[in-house]
C-alpha cells in the first residue's frame, strides 16, 4: 500500500569486462544516462540507493565514492546487498521511500566491478557465498555446484537432458545478439554449447553466466512528479520478497526453487493473478538465468509451466518472440551478463525500456497487454524477488 | 593460479623499475591498471564453542546432531537453540548413517582454496524425514544416481588432516 511508483529514466553502462574504467566512473555512466532520460540533475533525487556486492573490488563503502564522484555527496544514501538479487532490493527499497511518502524522487544504481579480482578468486568468493562453514569451508562447493546440485536431481526425476539446458543458452545468447550493451553480443550454436568443458558437471561453462563488469540506474518518482517529467512512466505493479535457508541441505528435494515460487505467489496476490497460466498476464519476463537450469525452474516457479514441464517450454521454442511468453530478451544473465549488483536494475531498465517499445529490433516484444515480469534470485534462493512492470498506473493501491 | 598471479607482480616490479610505477597494461586492450601494492590475507577464527560437542564427536567416531527436547525437531548443522520452543533445551544425538541419494555434482572448476584437490563430488542425502546431509561421495560419479543408497563415514580429510563425514555408496542388494 502507499503511494504509486514509476521509473522516469534509465541508464545501462555498456556489461563486459570493464578495465577500461574504474568502479565510480562505470557507476557515472549509468547514473548520468539515467538523469539525463528523466530530464533531471542528479543533486535533484531526494535520495539515492546503491546496489552493489562488494568484496571483489576495492571500494568497500562504494555507494560514498559513487556519490562523491557524481558531484552529490550530502545526499542521504545507503548500500544494500541481497547477493546477485541485490539490484532488485535496491529497487525495493527506493519503492518503498516514495511509497511512504518520505521520498518523490530517488535514484537506483547498481554497480558491479568483479574484474578487478582474477577470475579463481572471485570463484572462490561467490562459492563462499552459500553457508560458508558447512558447505564451503568443508566440502569446497562452487555456485555452480549449488545449481548443478538442482541440475542433477530435476534431470534425474522429469527426464530432461543437457540439451534442454543448451537450449536456453542459445536462446538467450540469441537475443543477446541484439543487444548491444551484453557482454556477449553474439549467438551460439547448440553444439559449441554441448562441446563447452564441466565445470560442475551436469553444468558446462556455457550454461553459466559470466563474470561481469558494469552499472544500470534508475530514476524513480512518485506519482504527482512522475507525471511533471514524462508522459510515459512504468510503473511497479507489485513486488514479491522471499527467502530460503542457507544451507541447500536444509531445502527438501531440490526440484521446485521454493524461494521463487513464494516470491511469485506473493507479487501475484497483490494483483489478483493466478499462478498457473501466470503468462497471460505478460508481454515478456525475464527470469534468473544465472545457470541455465535457473532459467528452467523459474518457468515452473513463475506458473508459466507446471512442475517438472519447464523443460519443454524451451524445447518447443515457446519463450522466443511469439512463443507462449518470450523470456530474457535483453540476453538475460547468462549472455548479457551478470555483474551482481546491477543485474536488477539492469532487469528494471529493459522492462521500462520493451514497455515502452524502444529496444532494439528483432528483441523487442509485442507490447499488447502492458505488464511484464521481472525474476531475480539471490544466491540459490538465499533471496528471491518478483517485480511486475506496468504501463498503466496500477489499480490496487 | 600462483604462477599466474606471479608473472603479474613480476611485470608490476618491472614497470615499478622502468617507470616507478607499478601500471600493468591489460593484455587484451591495452589498458592501464593500477596493480593493488596491499594485498590482504583473509582466515576467519569461527566460534564452535556451542557446538563443541560435535567436534568431539567426530574424534570419536560419530556424528551428532542436537535434537530440541519438546518438540523432537532434529537440527543439523546442529544449533543449540530451538526457535520453535525457545524455552526448551537440546540434547546431543547420534544421526542415521544410512541415506538415499538426493542429488550431486562434481566439482570440476574448483575454487582457489580447494585448487590442491583432484576433481571431488559433492552430494545431498537424506538419513530422515527433513533431515538431509551434504558431504563429498566416495567412488565414481558415473555410478552414482539419485535415489542410491549411501552410508555416512567419518574420514580424515587430507592432505589437510583433520576429521570430517563423506558419503559412501553402498551396494544395492540384487
Amino acid at each position: 500500500m502507499g503511494r504509486p511508483v514509476a521509473i522516469v529514466g534509465t541508464g545501462h553502462s555498456k556489461f563486459g569486462v570493464r578495465n577500461d574504467v574504474n568502479i565510480a566512473e562505470l557507476a557515472w555512466e549509468a547514473m548520468r544516462e539515467a538523469a539525463s532520460e528523466a530530464g533531471i540533475e542528479l543533486k535533484d533525487v531526494d535520495q539515492v540507493v546503491v546496489g552493489n556486492a562488494g568484496g571483489w573490488s576495492s571500494e568497500y563503502l562504494s555507494s560514498i565514492v559513487l556519490l562523491e564522484y557524481a558531484g552529490i555527496s550530502g545526499k542521504p544514501v545507503y548500500r544494500v546487498e541481497a547477493a546477485c538479487a541485490t539490484g532488485s532490493a535496491a529497487i525495493k527499497a527506493a519503492h518503498d521511500a516514495i511509497a511512504a511518502g518520505e521520498a518523490d524522487l530517488v535514484l537506483v544504481v547498481g554497480v558491479e566491478k568483479m574484474n578487478e579480482s582474477p577470475t579463481p578468486i572471485v570463484v572462490e568468493m561467490i562459492g563462499r557465498a552459500g553457508n560458508y562453514f558447512w558447505e564451503f569451508e568443508n566440502f569446497g562447493l562452487t555456485f555452480p555446484g549449488y545449481y548443478a546440485l538442482y541440475a542433477t536431481a530435476y534431470m534425474s526425476e522429469f527426464g530432461a537432458t543437457e540439451e534442454d539446458l543448451c537450449r536456453v543458452a542459445v536462446k538467450n545468447h540469441h537475443h543477446a545478439s541484439m543487444n548491444p550493451k551484453a557482454h556477449f553480443p553474439r549467438a551460439i550454436t547448440l553444439e559449441q554449447c554441448l562441446q563447452s568443458r564441466y565445470v560442475a558437471w551436469p553444468l558446462k561453462l556455457y550454461d553459466s553466466s559470466p563474470i561481469t563488469d558494469g552499472a544500470a540506474a534508475v530514476v524513480m518518482a512518485s506519482e504527482d512528479l512522475a507525471k511533471k517529467l514524462t508522459d510515459s512512466p512504468v510503473w511497479i505493479h507489485s513486488i514479491g520478497m522471499a527467502s530460503d535457508t542457507s544451507n541447500l541441505s536444509k531445502r527438501p528435494d531440490f526440484l521446485v526453487h521454493r524461494a521463487s515460487r513464494l516470491a511469485a505467489e506473493r507479487a501475484f496476490k497483490k494483483l489478483g493473478i493466478e499462478l498457473e497460466g501466470s503468462y497471460k498476464h505478460f508481454d515478456f519476463a525475464n527470469v534468473h538465468d544465472a545457470f541455465t537450469i535457473a532459467e528452467i525452474l523459474a518457468y515452473e516457479a513463475m506458473g508459466f509451466a507446471r512442475l517438472g514441464e519447464g523443460y519443454k517450454l524451451v524445447r518447443e521454442e515457446q519463450t522466443y518472440i511469439g512463443g507462449l511468453i518470450p523470456v530474457n530478451l535483453d540476453g538475460g544473465l547468462k549472455a548479457k551478463g551478470h555483474p551482481i549488483g546491477a543485474t536488477g536494475v539492469s532487469m528494471a531498465v529493459e522492462h521500462v525500456r520493451q514497455l515502452q517499445g524502444r529496444v532494439e529490433k528483432g528483441r523487442q516484444a509485442e507490447i499488447k497487454r502492458g505488464r511484464s515480469l521481472a525474476h531475480n534470485v539471490g544466491g540459490t534462493g538465499h533471496y528471491a524477488f518478483v517485480t511486475v512492470y506496468g504501463l498503466d498506473k496500477p489499480r490496487r493501491y | 593460479m600462483d604462477e599466474f598471479m606471479a608473472q603479474v607482480e613480476a611485470f608490476a616490479e618491472e614497470m615499478k623499475r622502468s617507470m616507478g610505477l607499478p601500471i600493468l597494461l591489460d593484455q587484451k586492450t591495452g589498458v592501464a591498471m593500477w596493480f593493488d601494492q596491499r594485498e590482504l590475507r583473509l582466515r576467519f577464527a569461527i566460534s564452535i564453542e556451542k557446538i563443541r560437542r560435535f567436534f568431539e564427536g567426530l574424534t570419536e567416531g560419530k556424528i551428532l546432531a542436537t535434537r530440541c527436547v519438546k518438540t523432537g525437531k532434529i537440527y543439523f548443522p546442529p544449533q543449540v537453540d530451538c526457535p520453535d520452543a525457545p524455552d526448551s533445551e537440546v540434547e546431543w544425538v547420534e544421526i542415521p548413517r544410512e541415506g538415499v541419494l538426493l542429488t550431486f555434482t562434481v566439482i570440476n572448476t574448483k575454487p582457489y582454496t580447494f585448487s590442491h584437490y583432484p576433481d571431488y563430488v559433492v552430494g545431498i542425502g537424506k538419513v530422515a524425514e527433513d533431515l538431509n546431509i551434504l558431504a563429498w561421495v566416495r567412488g565414481d560419479p558415473a555410478k552414482l544416481r539419485r535415489g542410491m543408497k549411501v552410508r555416512l563415514e567419518v574420514v580424515k580429510r587430507e592432505p589437510e588432516g583433520y576429521l570430517t563425514y563423506e558419503w559412501v555408496p553402498v551396494e544395492e542388494q540384487g
